[in-house]
């Protein structure tokens, strides 16, 4: 476990900033919800004066503003975007960075598989992941109960959310390794992963836009859509299994093209 | 016992060349050199022993057992010290080096330190820290720390001041005393001259010869500066001399053969001064490059 550890260790400060930053932007929104509700009826009078594909593009269509878990859901869009790309990156450099700093020499010409190499890296970003999201789970309950205005929420429907994290995020953590993986070289890890969460999530927003329902069911944006979520108690499990299939097919797909891989040498 | 065996290897990336069709066998206890300049496929061989990558054709065996089937198991007993050093740049030398020790089955702390201090290297410091010679000193220190029976050098004196390149051939010695094989690549050739029992000498990927280093300068040419009074190139006129030039009176040559046609050749001239050398292997390098 080795390499586990090693890893673990790289990825703590990470975990620490990007758990920070969506504890800070839970709390931020969710203390403004004190505004929004005493003025419900007249900010929900505003999204109608609204055109509908930009509610649609933001994913703010069937939310009620006026309830706590409504307006939890509108500000989840934007932690679902910092979970994607925490994922996305930890996905796109988990094996490629060892290519990209010039440190697989060092790795893999030790006694070691290259399946067991993964397989450890692969841990140690799950670990990373789960404590991030154990951090909103705590942050999340802790600040709805906080400022929740003395309203009752359905407690399974903000459960459902949060669970959905755990998929959303092996989504983008398995795709974006396929993905360092078919290329030759990563040079530079962030434009991978930006492209690949700002590419889903744009694809969802136009795919909502223009009501063709044919790109958008690839994206997790629209797999676990909060609205949806929210609106039927449910997961939309049709295309969550997308996702699914997706995140095996990918991891698949990882271990085989990483055992094949010639590694470049420098120079 | 050969510890390595390579039949037929050969390696394109894609349309490129690597290596072409190379075999050859190093046997328990050499140190053996391996030499050719840029390009011509030194680091292509190493890579594909380390299975870092896959060949196109052929099979590098190592202690008997095919490279990328056993690579894991072989490696255990495997040291390399690539030809560029990159490490974990955040981490500490001594966690860096800890980190390449709890790879290996044995203990290795002990022989950690002997190396460190041997080397003079500063535990504490980061990696991003150090200069690239360095550099090439933890990776000298990771790649023998866990006393491998192979040890494979990709030129790994660059970035060495003259003192510890010393230091590093007797350790290289002492290690190749403890039994350990040495496959030594290099373009340096006065430290495979220095060094090695054997060499291989590849030339755009494909291998032109593999002699002992003894041989190889022994029966070779010689060179031959002569200067003396009544002589100019046509007295050389005979089988094996190449290379023939003459200033101010000295005749310089390049000479394989029966060292005694040329002796009978100067008996009538009053010779001033004689020398009769090995090539250096420089020499006999540039000759099969030419």
């Amino acid at each position: 476990m080795n390499i586990f550890v090693h890893e673990l260790k790289t990825k703590i400060k990470s975990v620490a900033v990007w758990a920070g930053s969506i504890t800070a932007l839970i709390l931020i929104f969710l203390s403004m919800f004190k505004a929004f509700s005493s003025q419900s009826a007249m900010v929900n009078d505003l999204m109608k004066s609204f055109p509908p594909e930009l509610l649609i593009a933001f994913g703010m269509v069937d939310m009620d503003w006026s309830t706590i878990l409504g307006f939890y859901g509108l500000l989840f869009v934007f932690s679902q975007i910092c979970l994607a790309i925490q994922a996305a990156n930890y996905g796109v450099g988990l094996v490629s960075i060892e290519e990209t700093e010039w440190t697989a020499d060092f790795l893999l010409s030790k006694p070691v598989t290259r399946a067991k190499i993964m397989t450890e890296k692969l841990l140690a970003a799950l670990v990373s992941l789960a404590i991030t999201q154990g951090i909103v789970w705590a942050a999340s309950f802790l600040f709805v109960n906080v400022f929740r205005e003395g309203q009752e929420y359905p407690v399974n429907s903000l459960v459902l959310l949060l669970l959905s994290m755990t998929v959303f995020q092996l989504f983008f953590l398995m795709v974006g390794m396929v993905i360092s993986l078919m290329v030759k070289r990563v040079r530079n890890v962030l434009p991978i992963s930006m492209g690949l969460v700002f590419g889903l999530y744009i694809l969802n927003a136009f795919g909502g836009m223009i009501g063709e329902q044919s790109l958008e069911i690839i994206s997790p944006f629209k797999h676990f859509a909060p609205s949806y979520i929210i609106k039927h108690n449910a997961w939309d499990m049709p295309l969550v299994m997308i996702s699914v299939v997706l995140i095996i097919v990918s991891t698949i797909a990882s271990y085989v093209l990483y055992a094949r891989r010639n590694i470049l040498s420098a120079v | 016992m050969s510890i390595i065996e390579v039949n037929h290897l050969t390696k394109f990336y894609g349309k490129s060349r690597g290596i072409v069709d190379v075999s050859f066998n190093v046997e328990e206890g050499e140190i053996f050199g391996f030499i050719g300049p840029n390009g011509a496929g030194k680091s292509t061989t190493i890579r594909l022993f380390l299975s870092l990558i896959y060949p196109t054709q052929g099979e590098a065996k190592i202690f008997g057992k095919d490279c990328i089937k056993y690579g894991p198991e072989l490696r255990q007993e495997i040291g390399y010290l690539p030809s560029e050093v990159f490490y974990y740049e955040g981490m500490k030398v001594l966690d860096l080096l800890k980190y390449s020790a709890s790879f290996y089955k044995k203990d290795c702390t002990q022989r950690l330190h002997e190396l460190s201090d041997l080397m003079e290297l500063d535990l504490k410091r980061r990696i991003n820290d150090l200069s690239y010679g360095n550099k090439k000193k933890v990776g000298i220190v990771q790649g023998l720390l866990h006393q491998p029976k192979l040890i494979i050098l990709d030129e790994p004196t660059a970035g060495l001041d003259p003192l510890m390149q010393h230091k590093f051939f007797n350790l290289i010695r002492e290690e190749n005393k403890r039994g350990a094989t040495i496959f030594f690549s290099s373009h340096i050739l006065t430290e495979v001259q220095r060094l090695c029992n054997r060499v291989a000498i590849i030339k755009e990927g494909s291998l032109i010869a593999i002699q002992d280093i003894k041989t190889l300068q022994k029966d070779n040419y010689k060179k031959i500066r002569v200067t003396a009074d009544g002589l100019d190139e046509k007295t050389f006129n005979v089988d094996g001399v190449t290379g023939l030039e003459r200033e101010n009176g000295t005749v310089s040559l390049f000479y394989k053969g029966d060292i005694n046609v040329i002796t009978k050749l100067l008996t009538n001239a009053s010779i001033s001064d004689l020398t009769v050398e090995d090539l250096t292997l420089e020499e006999i390098f540039m000759h099969y490059y030419e």
